[in-house]
């Protein structure tokens, strides 16, 4: 339960870390609150032989917002974001997931970037990334580019970034605070990873509903002219076409079962707060 | 940028308690094992090392951290505070400490300390937390002892007599 050897450098500037990555990549694994990446050295899931420790670099601080986007840096704590004056205005439905991000204990040292990296199948931020159309931004020394956040994830704990690139910002479309939103996740002790996690966005009859912890990546649905009686068989149609599995905390039907029960919830709490 | 290259010692520096402190690690050590084995401060206690069950919970800059999550580099200077720092005098117990004694909040102990420092950060940023703020603190803990009951008694009247204190002065 130690972490391997490797070399630990602190980098003062972006290009410090781009030029690591551009001679040692693939070895090389970007160090910010290490709330995910500290477990898996610990348990040598994870064993590179350099860490680059970006929360040193003040490019890469404090949330903006820039053409209609809430722009969140790569070495925001996801404390600091919940933090931030402007959320519950311009992301409502992130607002809604900040305390449902692991504990109170991690939240304070882990960032919203580095959720996003580590690609968690059952993590809120990745769920929020997807629902709310976001994009993550990359940058290596040759280039840089924007990535929607749909294409993002390719499979659990898997990213198309490749090895000399780094997230440098994730960026969310604010929101133009008419759309009802909600959020509601089951795990088996608030803070743990969840079971499942459904969040929800309504205009008029139209919903969202994104599901977390079935899939291997955050799962998707928009609801054209939903009727509120067609709402238990759009569930139960939504819930078996994903790939729910058992594990060790919970089998598949309970998995399915806790969609159709999520989903109308948040379903039925974002039209309420969207009317 | 700053390179400390695997498997060699290098100095590390920050503030724990108030006071200055050096010791020396390698790149990949945990500043849960830095604490207590390089510096000799055994009040950290550690559990997982893995970020689960809160043993190791300390302040760094003032924020809540896990120990064993953070490598003794990433502390160089940072403002660390431990359970070493939270008694106000030797002999004597602050405010959240004295309820614990008094509630039965602890058997074993194995756990008090990360407990301690997370309700103590809680109860100066809101001294008005009630059970729901305490309870949501504690999930990030893990204690095999007490099931919990004792530990939000001891916060909740260590809650009301810091209220008081802070509406009689």
């Amino acid at each position: 339960m130690k972490p391997p050897p490797l070399d630990y450098i602190r980098a003062f500037t972006t290009q410090d870390i781009l030029s690591v990555l551009a001679n040692a990549g693939s070895d090389t694994r970007i160090l910010a609150g290490g709330q995910s990446l500290m477990a898996m050295l610990n348990m040598r899931l994870a064993q590179p032989s350099i860490l680059i420790d970006i929360m040193h670099v003040g490019e890469l601080t404090g949330v903006t917002i820039e053409h209609g986007k809430t722009v969140i840096p790569a070495a925001v704590r996801q404390a600091e974001l919940a933090e931030w004056q402007g959320l519950s205005k311009t992301l409502p439905l992130l607002a809604q997931m900040m305390p449902w991000i692991g504990h109170a204990q991690t939240r304070s040292r882990g960032t919203v970037c580095g959720s996003i990296a580590h690609a968690d199948p059952s993590a809120e931020l990745p769920l929020a990334l997807i629902t709310l159309d976001g994009e993550v931004a990359l940058r290596s020394r040759k280039r840089r580019r924007v990535v929607q956040a749909a294409d993002f994830f390719s499979g659990t704990m898997l990213t198309c970034k490749e090895d000399d690139e780094f997230i440098e910002a994730v960026r969310f479309p604010v929101s133009d605070g008419k759309a009802g939103t909600a959020f509601r996740e089951i795990g088996r002790r608030k803070g743990d990873f969840a079971i499942v996690s459904c969040a929800a966005i309504a205009r008029g009859k139209s919903v969202r509903l994104g599901v977390g912890g079935v899939n291997d990546i955050p799962f998707i649905r928009d609801f054209d002219g939903l009727e509120v009686s067609g709402i238990p068989d759009a569930l139960n149609e939504l819930a078996w076409s994903l790939d729910a599995r058992g594990d060790l905390h919970a089998d598949a039907r309970y998995r399915r079962e806790l969609v159709r029960n999520l989903g109308a919830q948040v379903i039925g709490e974002a039209l309420q707060c969207a009317t | 940028m700053r390179n400390l290259k695997a498997g060699q010692k290098h100095p590390v520096e920050f503030e724990l308690n108030g006071r200055s402190v050096k010791g020396q690690a390698e790149p990949r050590m945990l500043l849960s094992d830095f604490l207590r084995h390089e510096l000799g401060r055994t009040g950290t206690h550690v559990g997982c090392e893995h970020g689960v069950c809160g043993a190791c919970t300390i302040r760094i800059d003032g924020r809540l951290a896990r120990a064993c999550l953070t490598l003794a580099a990433q502390a160089d200077g940072t403002q660390v505070e431990t359970i070493e720092g939270m008694a106000p005098q030797t002999g004597r117990l602050s405010v959240l400490q004295a309820a614990f004694r008094r509630h039965h909040a602890l058997q074993c102990g194995f756990c008090t300390p990360g407990i301690l420092m997370s309700l103590d950060t809680l109860l100066q940023q809101n001294p008005a937390a009630g059970e729901d703020e305490i309870r949501d603190v504690i999930s990030g803990h893990l204690c095999r002892c007490t099931g919990y009951r004792q530990i939000i008694d001891a916060a909740l009247e260590a809650a009301k007599s810091l209220q008081k204190e802070t509406a009689d002065a």
